[in-house]
Parts: structure tokens; sequence; C-alpha cells
């Protein structure tokens, strides 16, 4: 056992595929907040056909395994596109990130409801009975405290998704998992290999972790000021 | 004196549970009245009906002569014009004490900053809370955050306030802070509708008490009248309970 020499021979490699972890998931999660966002919002509103996309997106993306998800949005939706226009195809950074986004906007969404309902429906009644219009009692009551009751699960969200990003080496995407996988196969010393990677996503949660547990800490409204 | 408030056979079911039973009261401009009566008699159902937080199953209802009932009416309007204060305070938790005062101002009648702040000091002050401007709600006592939570509805220069067993939920020594304050709304001229059990503060206060029982109003009359020489005897049974 070697941890050392493989360390420091498959370390440009390492840095690659982590560069290329972060850059996936953390694109991805942004777009998923926006995408979550708009699901939940869809989801609560009156207009039952935006109500009716939000749940079936939902359901769709909770009811499925996410390397599916990623086939079919790596494979499948272009072969579909093809028909209409002729060489359309998504890069593997696109359709990693797509997917990973699709995915966490899903649970992202659900996590968004969850904290509005948690919110007293005190709130809303009280910015109601100053004459605030809903949606505006929304915008400046509702979401404010509901985003921060919601941020310990975004940050959680976050490092299902920086792992499940992994999953994306099937298709090819060149993040860290996969950069081991190729180191593998070059020298042959999986165990080291793949302990090394083991531990670069562990730092890399755990540093992840401790952050929101700081913001977790400091989330009650005058705790301190 | 003009009408402030016509209601007129209001009715309330909530499923199958008749609440409000056909309710009639007509309230003056600078009138306070108080409501009282045993729990689950429909009170707090019907202070919720006037600003339609409530909505109400039959009946009409007439705040400032616009006819709140009607669907065309802007009942976002009409609830600029009708402060409420909850039995739970329900002070926006994201904000400071000046800054709950100010959002409405800001929101809906497009004050600048600064004059909504200063608004707020104005009140803060009015209520004997300027020290604690830039306090959360967390940060207060219960009296102080329903001393915050009138001045925050005051912000909005209703004509009218409604308050729901606004002493309720403070401990006995908050419970002075809060009625003077309402006191000297009162005295300011205010028109008030108020639920309350504190019997001392609507002997002292109010222009007349209405009693509710099962979604009725029993009786109603200046408290000289209804708490010496109550008529029925489900306000003297509820009186002799309470005082
Ligand atoms: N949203 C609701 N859904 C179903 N029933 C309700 C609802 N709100 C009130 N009720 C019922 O209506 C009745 C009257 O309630 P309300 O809160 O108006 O009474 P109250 O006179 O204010 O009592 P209290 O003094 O305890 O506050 C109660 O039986 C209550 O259970
Ligand atoms: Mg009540």
């Amino acid at each position: 056992m070697d941890f050392y020499g493989v360390l420091t021979n498959m370390y440009p490699m390492l840095l690659d595929g982590l560069v290329m972890t972060l850059e996936t998931s953390l694109l991805a999660i942004l777009i998923a907040f926006f995408l979550g966002l708009l699901s939940c919002v869809m989801g609560m509103s009156r207009i039952v056909p935006l109500a009716l996309i939000s749940k079936f997106y939902v359901w769709v993306i909770r009811g499925t395994p996410f390397i599916v998800q990623l086939f079919i949005i790596k494979y499948g939706i272009p072969q579909v596109v093809q028909l209409w226009a002729p060489g359309f195809n998504f890069t593997i950074f696109q359709a990693a990130v797509a997917t990973l986004a699709l995915n966490a906007g899903a649970y992202m969404s659900e996590i968004f409801r969850g904290s509005i309902q948690a919110i007293d429906p005190g709130q809303m009644e009280a910015a109601r009975s100053l004459g605030l219009p809903k949606t505006r009692a929304m915008i400046k009551v509702i979401l404010p405290q509901a985003l921060k009751i919601s941020i310990p699960m975004l940050c959680n969200q976050f490092i299902i998704s920086l792992k499940d990003s992994s999953l994306a080496q099937v298709i090819g995407l060149p993040e860290l998992f996969y950069q081991g996988k190729i180191y593998v196969g070059r020298t042959f010393r999986s165990f080291e290999t793949y302990i090394i990677v083991g531990c670069v996503y562990l730092i890399i949660i755990t540093i992840l972790s401790y952050i929101i547990k700081r913001i977790e800490r400091n989330l009650d409204y005058g705790k301190k000021s | 004196m003009a009408k402030k408030v016509r209601v007129k056979n209001l009715c309330k079911s909530f499923g199958s549970t008749e609440v409000l039973k056909g309710m009639d009261l007509e309230v003056s401009e600078g009138e306070v009245v108080c409501l009282i009566g045993p729990s689950g008699s429909g009170k707090s159902t019907f202070l919720r009906c006037l600003n339609q937080l409530e909505t109400p199953t039959s009946g009409e209802i007439e705040i400032d002569g616009y006819l709140i009932t009607d669907k065309n009416t802007n009942i976002n309007k009409v609830r600029e014009n009708i402060g409420m204060v909850f039995q739970q305070f329900n002070l926006f938790h994201h904000l400071t004490a000046k800054k709950n005062i100010m959002m409405a101002p800001i929101d809906r009648k497009k004050l600048s900053k600064k004059e909504a702040e200063q608004r707020a000091m104005e009140l803060l002050t009015r209520v004997g809370m300027s020290d604690k401007a830039d306090s959360y709600p967390r940060q207060l006592s219960g009296g102080q955050q329903q001393r915050v939570a009138i001045a925050r509805a005051l912000a909005m220069n209703p004509d009218i306030m409604l308050f729901d067993e606004p002493t309720s939920a403070l401990d006995p020594e908050m419970v002075g802070g809060v009625l003077q304050v309402m006191k000297e709304l009162a005295a300011a001229g205010m028109t008030m509708i108020v639920v309350t059990h504190e019997m001392g503060f609507a002997r002292d206060v109010a222009d007349r008490i209405v009693f509710m029982s099962d979604g009725y109003i029993v009786e109603e009359g200046p408290p000289s009248e209804i708490f010496t020489n109550p008529k029925e005897p489900r306000t003297k049974d509820f009186l002799n309970h309470v005082l």
C-alpha cells in the first residue's frame, strides 16, 4: 500500500476532478434554487394547471432514480429533439448540470413548501389585516422567514447533490470519481485510489457541514444584535 | 353621529358548525364597544369577519360606507382603514419593532423610508417603546410586543381598531401597560371594537357593552346598565362567573 505515492501521482487528476465536481454541483444547486422556488410558487398557485405541473414534476423526480433521469436527459431527449433539429445534442456537462438541477429542484420545491407551511398563519393574517394583498404579504413577510428556516435543509440538499454528481461519471463527466476510475484503469491501484477519492468527498462535506452548523446556530432573529 | 360599522344579519358557519347565527350591530364614529361572552361564543369569528379574515356565510357588513361583503369591494383598501390587534401579537419575527411598523406604510401608502421611519418613531414613543425600536420581537416581553403591535396597526392611520383579547396572552404585570395605551387611544376618539375579558377596562372605557353567547348578541347597553342591572339570565350568569 502506497497512499503517499498514489496521492502525489494522481494529484493533478484529483484536482481536475474536484474542480469539475464543485463546478457541476454548485451551478446545479444554484439553478435548482430558482427552479424549486418557481415550482413551489406554482404548486401553491390557485391556477390549477400550474399547480398540476409542479405536482407532476415533483412526483416524477422523486419517483425515479437519478441515473435514469440522467440517461433520459443525455440520450433520450436529444434523440427526440433531433427529429426537428438534426445534430442537436447536450454536452456531457450540460446534461449533468441539467439533471442534477432538475433533481435537486424538486426536492427544494418540497423544502420551500414545508418551510412556508411552517410559518405561523398569524403572520399572514397580520400582513393581510394591514391591507397587503396576498402576493405582497408573501414577498414581504412569509418568504423571508420561510427562506431562512429552509437554509439548513437547502445546504443539506447541496451535500446530497454533491454526492449525486459522482453518478454523472456514467455519462462521462470528468468529475472526482471519474478521475479515480481512470487512474485505477491505468495503475490498478483500486484500494488507495478509491479511499483517497472517498476522503476528498468526506473532507469537502465535513467542511460544508461545519458551515451549516454555524449558520443554524445564528438562525434566530435577534439572537445577537 | 356617522355610523362606522353596520352589520346586518351576519351568519358564519365552519362546515356544518354554525358559529354566528345572525348578528346585527352598529358602531358610531368614536364609539368604544366591548364584546364580552363565554369562550367559543363566536367573538373572534365576528371580529375576523369585520375585516374579512373570515368570509361570512351570509349577511352584510358595511364599513365606512363600503359594503365589504360585496365581492367588488377592494378589501385590501378597506383593510388599510381597519387596524387589528391579535391575542398572539403576530409581530413579524424577521423585522425589528421599528421595521414592523414601517413595512405596511412603505408598501401600501408609498411613504419614503425616511417618512415611515419618522412616523414609526412617533408611534413607538406614543406606546412607550421608543427605546426598543431596534429590538426584534423575540427580544421583547409579551406586553412590549403587544404595544408595538398596536403601533403597527396605527401606522396605517386606521379609523377603526379591532382588538381580539389583546391582553389574554400576557403576564398579569404586563396587562396594565397595554390597557393604558388602549385607554389613551379611546380618549383620542378612535372607534374601537374590543373583545376582552378585562371587565375593569370594559367598565371604565367602553361606551357600550355587547354580550354574546352561542353566536347571538344576547344583550347590549352602556356598562352601567349591563354590569349592575343585566336583564337576561344568561348575561347575569356569565357576569357572576367573571366578576
Ligand atoms: N377555522 C375554524 N374552523 C372550524 N371551527 C372554527 C374555526 N374558527 C372557529 N371555530 C369554532 O367557532 C366557534 C367560535 O370560535 P371563536 O374563536 O369565534 O370563539 P370566541 O368567542 O372568540 O372564544 P374565545 O373566548 O375562546 O376566544 C368555536 O366553537 C370554534 O371551535
Ligand atoms: Mg377568541
